[in-house]
């Protein structure tokens, strides 16, 4: 690859940008080269139709790769009872099979949440262009690629071409600085930034979160950090890869064996100046309070040391009256019945042990139902290895197989209609977790403690954080 | 994608306006495999009673209009939700035309990704051919930009881009291929540090 000469300031993402551009020119659709292309069962089996009718082949099935996720139910993985769910399951492996996909099936070592397996695998990497088929592929930004989620004419013209035609977007740069209040972490931090800035309020940017809170997070607080940032309508999320990305990647099954020469290539991409950004925010999180959600998108939210705002337009109060909470409410009252530990958000192995931290010798609150779903078969074998399982079901949690599972319910997963959950995932749509069902969006430790006490608390002032 | 140069087919007139994808294939029939197969699901909550059977009322439900490949509707045509479906969906019924005075701008696009040609003309034009019975032919000469209704001939503008596809009968993909010798010198210089690639034998030798 060619080296950046330039006279200008450019962002992280010029440069990838600039290293995968095929043919167009600035200011018009350019057709992207795709390093990676993540497939699952709900998204493909169109684009792999469109391909058999056309006579056509996956054109780089070294750079393509599929797992099973949405539909997965997480009691018994092979024991699929909706029946559509399994055609698509089925689908997807007669499809890998033909077309050369290397597909982790259910049961299999490497099956997990598309977004958990990549970096998992060492697929994903800095100054690489990932796409697939799902909204939350800006997770893959935390490694420094360029990575987002395309609609299922794209995902056949990926299969057909490894290219995808792009319009740049705007760059924007989120400095994070300050001192995280212990029991405040990445979930907070994204959530405050949506809740401040609206559902909608990044629309189309892409972003790069900077500063030395997002230097000190790990690779999974990293990954939470980029996930979101779909919520608040942005393109995709990215941070600068450095030692802790590259110690994450060594050794990793698809991951370079000469990392010398990787870490050498990926140094290159970084930011040379915050004013190179189209847009630059400053963001303190000194004084940061664990947040949770209380409306029907996950711009709704609070710290939980306030009370629910006034409604300032008709969303608001349409929100309002499905969750049947009131302004001027505490989240501390909000009675809890469910609690979701998973997701791409929060199903890492790190997000378990922060929740199996706070739930360790204590139990559930009386009736309420718990789900802790691992985002991966590595991570459900690593954390049973530690005995986080243990901790789990002995708190009165149930400890299931990998998948997407409550996070949107496309699987037997779902959360009984009238009923507030406490989840550690990313969407508090309307009957996003089941019809009628009531979400909570916190972190890890926030929902731990929550299902601990029947209603949220404040972690900060938990004997487990502080003590 | 089928060429498409002159086409003759049977107009059917639904000539209402804010005709949302929702109304043209609902939510239960999105998870399905296929692109085929929606067409007897098209505009369901209208086609189709409580009780699931056939509305006798509705013009698709009517024998005369079975073979209709000409769709006239009203302004603001495909508005709402960005599902593809809806394209799959007119086009698994049969037709290869939209007239309207306008259209959602992301079922526009995605009905050029799949060859159902959407043509937008006047206000007074469409009224015209909103007369349409299944005893009249509409013709549409994408060669002279032309529809052709009875004796009056209307114009209409289709982007260049999407023309050439048409014409031609290619689709995003061929268009991108037409790229594919700069696509391959890209390839070329791409690193990989010796990593291992995923990817398994093919076990059939049709795409090859």
């Amino acid at each position: 690859m060619s080296k950046i000469n330039a006279s200008e300031p450019q962002t992280m993402f010029d440069k990838i940008w600039q290293q995968h551009v095929v043919t167009g020119e600035p200011g018009e659709p350019q057709l992207m080269y795709v390093d990676l292309h993540l497939v699952h069962e709900v998204t493909s089996p169109q684009a792999f139709e469109g391909l058999r009718a056309t006579h056509r082949r996956v054109r780089r099935p070294d750079k393509t790769f599929a797992t099973m996720d949405h539909n997965v139910p997480t009691e018994d993985v092979f024991n699929v009872k909706d029946v559509i769910a399994r055609k698509q399951m089925q689908t997807l492996q007669k499809n890998a099979a033909e077309f050369g996909v290397s597909l982790a099936s259910v049961g299999q070592a490497e099956q997990g949440i598309i977004h958990v397996i990549g970096p998992q695998l060492g697929l994903t990497q800095p100054g690489k262009i990932i796409v697939c088929g799902d909204s939350h592929t800006s997770t893959h930004g935390a490694f420094g690629a360029i990575a987002f989620g395309i609609g299922t004419s794209e995902v056949e013209h990926v299969f057909a071409t490894q290219t995808i035609w792009q319009q740049k977007p705007k760059t924007m740069g989120i400095h994070i600085h300050g001192q995280l209040q212990p029991g405040v972490g990445a979930k907070d931090v994204i959530m405050v930034l949506i809740g401040q800035h609206g559902f909608s309020g990044f629309t189309g940017y892409a972003i790069e979160f900077y500063g030395d809170v997002v230097e000190n997070f790990s690779m999974a607080e990293r990954m939470t950090l980029c996930n979101m940032v779909i919520e608040g309508g942005a393109k995709m999320g990215q941070v600068r890869p450095d030692q802790t990305t590259f110690a994450y990647l060594a050794g990793r099954k698809y991951a370079p064996k000469d990392m010398a020469t990787a870490i050498q290539y990926w140094s290159q991409f970084y930011t040379d100046d915050p004013t190179a950004y189209d847009e630059v925010i400053d963001f303190d999180v000194s004084d940061l309070a664990p947040y949770v959600t209380w409306g029907t998108n996950p711009g709704m939210a609070i710290p939980i040391d306030r009370t629910f705002p006034e409604p300032k337009d008709v969303n608001d109060q349409k929100a309002y009256d499905y969750v049947g909470l009131k302004p001027g409410d505490s989240p501390l009252n909000i009675p809890i019945g469910f609690a979701f530990f998973g997701s791409c958000t929060n199903g890492r192995l790190e997000d378990l042990r922060k929740a199996a931290h706070v739930l360790k010798g204590q139990h559930v609150a009386p009736g309420l139902t718990a789900l802790v779903v691992p985002g991966s078969m590595a991570i459900k074998r690593a954390a049973e290895k530690e005995g986080l399982d243990q901790i789990f079901k002995s708190a009165g949690c149930d400890w299931r197989m990998p998948g997407c599972s409550a996070c949107l319910g496309m699987n037997p997963d779902r959360v009984p209609a009238g009923v507030h959950s406490a989840s550690t995932s990313n969407r508090n749509f309307e009957g996003r977790q089941g019809a009628g069902s009531i979400t909570h969006l916190a972190s890890p430790e926030m929902v731990a403690a929550a299902a601990i006490h029947g209603h949220f608390v404040d972690i900060r002032k938990e004997a487990i954080i502080n003590g | 994608m089928d060429k498409f140069t002159i086409f003759t087919g049977k107009p059917a007139v639904i000539y209402r306006n804010d005709i949302d994808t929702d109304q043209i294939i609902p939510k239960q029939f999105l998870k399905n495999i296929l692109r085929t197969g929606y067409g007897q699901s098209l505009f369901y909550d209208w086609r189709y009673q409580s009780d699931g059977r056939p509305n006798p009322a509705f013009i698709l439900n009517q024998p005369a209009y079975q073979d209709a490949q000409i769709l006239i509707a009203g302004t603001n045509f495909g508005s709402g939700s960005s599902r593809e479906h809806a394209a799959w969906a007119l086009m698994d019924f049969g037709f290869r035309v939209v007239i309207a005075e306008s259209f959602g701008p992301i079922f526009y696009n995605n009905a050029t990704k799949n060859g159902l040609l959407p043509i937008k003309l006047t206000k007074a034009e469409v009224k015209s051919l909103s007369q349409a019975t299944d005893q009249d032919r509409i013709t549409v000469d994408l060669t002279n930009l032309t529809v052709q209704f009875r004796e009056q001939t209307f114009h209409f503008t289709f982007e260049p881009m999407y023309r050439y596809k048409f014409l031609n009968g290619l689709d995003d993909i061929d268009l991108t291929l037409a790229h594919a010798d700069e696509i391959d010198q890209f390839e070329q210089q791409l690193p990989d540090f010796g990593a291992a690639a995923p990817g398994v034998p093919v076990k059939s030798t049709l795409h090859s």
